[in-house]
């Protein structure tokens, strides 16, 4: 399933060049791609829970390497009091997030390699929340021993409130299904009651007192499917009655409340018919379909504590003298200094007193290249230090700090977001005045005519108006189009989106990391012909080994076992060691031509060079490459009849480059969070509907803040968190077939509508003058329901033809530049 | 037909009891995950048991399957 040639067997990155490690499994040899993922799957192997491999669905995540200390703050009891809960004795109790967890195979595995471990008691891991329950005996093992061994073979815990144990979307679901389980079995019921109703009626020899006791008991069942499972129904329309802006509810809650009320008039009074059967089953209808849209809504956003992973669980502090010590984040006051080493995350925000080095703040910009900082410079929370130590000095905390500020510009841009009125809201609105004002009528001529039938026929007008179809017109096609959209890597989050998907006509796309890998990679490698490219590649590999740097990633796929000694790392300009036998640098040009002594001094944007004592051995250019099917999409887009924008944190060069390398018109460089919100909005007010695709927590409010967001699913946790859609499999090609397939779900909610309307158009005269038998009211609303739906399923139907020309592409040229 | 005045009483009956089941297994959990117990009855429960100080050695080819 995952074991693809090519890819690693463990997290399933692609395999790095040169010399591939291996792991053996189950009496094969398998491809890891770093010495991360060999220890983990070594160690998956050596406990015998090499099954993980055969059941997971997913690839693993790619391990990170960590101070090995970092656990044990949680062992001190003043941290622990926030999450675990005391049982009897020394048996503690404990909730924890866990990061990383995807599917059931995950959830076996950390049961697997926990529940052995003297004194656990319980280990209950829910795929589904993400979350882990913990019992243990404290003074036979301890809590930071389950973290470690939890870290170990790839996840990352994070503990949560004890009163959080049970998270929103959890309790939403549970109430959900309860409306959906009471509607269900109500409707059955009611359903058997009415066969019997007809079944007397047809044959006009029916006790009249077991009539009256089937209506009675309908009565009695139909109730809680009314008022229980069709709450949302009521509490939506009364929203949107005060709100002036009539929605579907409204017509919903009109047909429902309307022929239950005629059917409990008429039950008491002992005469007239009863719609309960109608009435329950189409409560039931609507709740599955609510139903449906909440899960595909859960199964986008999962963990909601994306904060949590922005900041690591604990710090080291420095006490007065001079000693350090592990304490968790919320210990962390203003003032405080903290050591960060190289490979950690800053804390908080505070300015740096000691050390300098490189921090990657791709947090706040979007850029993977990390920026030179000094004493007296601000180092941000969340940031990663790549090379030396520093000593920072805390300034901000909690609340204060610049990620916390990030999510405030989010949630604000969330609750300005433009409400786009849905065609079916726009159809309702339309159809709750018309129904009424025919109501009125009705009544009112008939009040003149024959008083004694003027309720009975009004009620027959509401209820045979009854917006059945109307109001599964939309759901039915979105939850099909969801659907279908959702086996193909695009994971709809908010239905809505896709009726805005349609209609948008302009996108922006965010630079690094969306339209690119977000990695450099090496472009070019040129020689001095003293040695050939894969050895000076092989070499520079060896050195790089020992950087967090982002440019030595780009190496990271050559490594081959050569080992370097004596390395030492020179802050902002490169690395040094010993490989075999010569003394080499790599790095800026001009210092690594200092080793020879005079010489070369190019200095281009990322040129790394290698040399030694000689002189010059090879010069790299790297570039972060664009996405594979970044081309196909931005041509797919533009073939839709889309304008397509880059707007990047990054500088003007690699931008402008960029967007002429993909044929993109406009783009703009340099842009701030705020920058690209401000852009957004200028655009929403010329009318336009923009849709943005991004994938880094800088992207995170304009995200929030487009008509329709797109988030890929190789990106944070918080872009993710703040989209309405979700590009699970990373692919841009996905995003075009989306559109075509937002585009045919909006015309055949069109349809749909326009066969309610017509039904209506029809029946309502009918009833208005007292023509329509019940059964021919039932039996519309039938046929017209199980219409609508039908032709809805015809988006779920997969139609090959449509989805080739975007994706047929892809494959090819993902070979070619992996 | 009498027999009706006690068979259908007697089916709400029967309705409650179901409707409160349901309740108390969403309650307790019971639904809040769907996909993995579908997996979990095919994996074994009587491997071997984990060793805390033998993952120092890596390379076993003859795992138990």
């Amino acid at each position: 399933m995952t074991d693809a040639p090519g890819r690693c067997f463990h997290c399933g990155e692609p395999m790095p060049r040169g010399k591939p490690l291996t792991v053996r499994l189950d009496g094969a040899d398998r491809p890891v791609c770093c010495p991360g993922c060999q220890a983990v799957a070594g160690l998956i192997a050596n406990t015998g829970l090499t099954d993980f491999y055969r059941y997971r669905t997913g690839p693993a995540e790619t391990p990170t390497p960590d101070a090995p200390d970092e656990w044990n703050a949680w062992d001190r009891a003043a941290l622990q009091r926030g999450f675990v809960r005391e049982l009897d004795g020394e048996r503690r109790e404990a909730v924890v997030l866990v990061e990383g967890l995807y599917c059931a195979a995950c959830a076996w595995l950390i049961e697997r390699v926990l529940q052995p471990l003297d004194g656990v008691q319980t280990v209950q891991v829910n795929p589904a929340t993400g979350r882990a329950l913990l019992r243990w005996d404290n003074s036979r093992v301890a809590l930071s021993t389950l973290f470690r061994r939890m870290h170990e073979v790839g996840y990352r815990p994070h503990p949560v409130d004890a009163a959080d144990s049970v998270p929103l979307a959890m309790r939403e679901r549970r109430a959900a299904l309860k409306r959906l389980a009471v509607a269900g079995l109500g409707m059955m019921q009611v359903m058997m009651y009415a066969v019997g109703l007809y079944a007397g009626a047809i044959h006009a020899d029916m006790d009249p007192s077991i009539q009256a006791l089937l209506r009675d008991v309908s009565l009695l069942v139909a109730t809680p499917v009314v008022f229980y499972a069709g709450a949302p129904f009521f509490r939506g329309a009364w929203r949107d009655l005060r709100a002036a802006r009539p929605g579907m509810d409204v017509p919903v809650a009109l047909a429902v409340g309307g022929a239950f009320a005629a059917s409990v008039w008429h039950t008491l009074r002992g005469a007239g018919e009863v719609y309960f059967d109608s009435v329950t089953m189409f409560v039931f209808f609507l709740s599955v379909a609510r139903y449906l849209e909440m899960a595909a809504r859960h199964r986008a956003s999962r963990s909601t504590e994306a904060l949590a992973r922005l900041l690591p669980a604990s710090a080291l502090r420095l006490t007065a003298d001079g000693r350090e010590e592990r304490v968790a984040l919320s210990e962390l006051a203003v003032g405080d200094r903290v050591r960060v080493r190289p490979g950690e995350a800053v804390p908080a925000d505070g300015r740096i007193v000691d050390g300098a080095t490189l921090l990657d703040e791709s947090l706040l910009t979007g850029e993977f290249m990390p920026a030179a900082r000094a004493v007296g410079a601000e180092a941000i929370g969340g940031s990663t230090n790549t090379e030396a130590p520093i000593d920072v000095e805390i300034t901000r905390v909690g609340q204060n700090t610049t990620v916390s500020s990030i999510v405030r510009l989010l949630d604000r841009a969330q609750s300005e977001r433009p409400r786009v009125a849905r065609l079916a809201d726009r159809v309702a609105r339309w159809f709750v005045a018309s129904v009424l004002l025919a109501a009125a009528a009705t009544a009112a001529w008939w009040l003149h005519a024959a008083p004694q039938h003027a309720f009975a026929i009004t009620l027959a007008v509401l209820v045979v108006t009854c917006p059945c179809a109307l109001s599964l017109a939309t759901p039915a096609a979105l939850v099909a189009a969801t659907g279908r959209l959702a086996g193909s890597g695009m994971l709809v989050a908010r239905a809505g989106a896709l009726e805005t998907l349609a209609r948008a006509r302009h996108v922006m796309l965010d630079k690094t990391g969306t339209l690119t890998l977000g990695r450099l990679t090496i472009h070019r490698t040129e020689t001095m012909n003293r040695i050939d490219p894969a050895e000076a590649r092989i070499l520079a590999a060896a050195l790089e080994a020992h950087s967090e740097h982002p440019i030595a990633e780009a190496f990271a796929a050559y490594r081959d076992g050569h080992a370097a000694e004596k390395v030492h790392v020179e802050r902002g300009r490169g690395i040094e060691g010993i490989v075999g036998d010569r003394r080499l640098r790599l790095g800026r040009p001009d210092w690594v031509s200092g080793l020879a002594g005079g010489g070369d001094t190019t200095s281009a944007e990322t040129v790394v060079a290698l040399g030694d004592q000689d002189g010059l051995l090879a010069r790299f250019r790297l570039s972060d490459e664009p996405r594979p099917q970044a081309r196909a999409a931005v041509a797919g887009l533009v073939q839709l009849g889309m304008t397509v924008e880059i707007a990047s944190g990054d500088a003007e060069g690699p931008v402008a480059a960029l967007a002429r390398e993909l044929g993109i018109e406009r783009h703009a460089a340099r842009q701030s969070p705020e920058d690209k919100l401000d852009r957004m909005r200028a655009l929403q007010a010329t009318g336009q509907r923009v849709i943005m695709v991004g994938d880094g927590v800088n992207d995170a409010p304009v995200l929030a803040g487009a008509d329709v967001s797109v988030a890929l699913g190789s990106g944070s946790a918080l872009a993710q968190n703040s989209s309405d859609i979700v590009l699970t499999a990373g692919r841009l090609g996905d995003l075009v077939e989306g559109i075509r397939t937002a585009r045919r779900t909006i015309a055949i909610v069109r349809q749909n509508l326009a066969w309610a309307v017509l039904y209506n158009l029809v029946a309502l005269p009918l009833a208005a003058t007292g023509q329509v038998d019940p059964w021919m009211a039932a039996l519309g609303m039938s046929a017209s329901s199980l219409l609508v739906v039908g032709n809805a399923m015809r988006l779920g139907r997969r139609s090959p033809p449509a989805r080739a020309p975007a994706a047929g592409t892809t494959p090819m040229t993902a070979e070619a530049t992996s | 037909m009498k027999i009706l005045f006690l068979l259908i009483p007697l089916s709400l009956v029967l309705l409650v009891i179901a409707v409160w089941a349901f309740f108390w297994a969403v309650g307790n959990g019971q639904f809040d995950d769907l996909d993995s117990p579908a997996y979990r009855i095919l994996m074994d429960d009587d491997d071997r048991p984990v060793e805390q100080d033998e993952r120092a050695e890596s390379r076993t080819g003859e795992q138990d399957r």
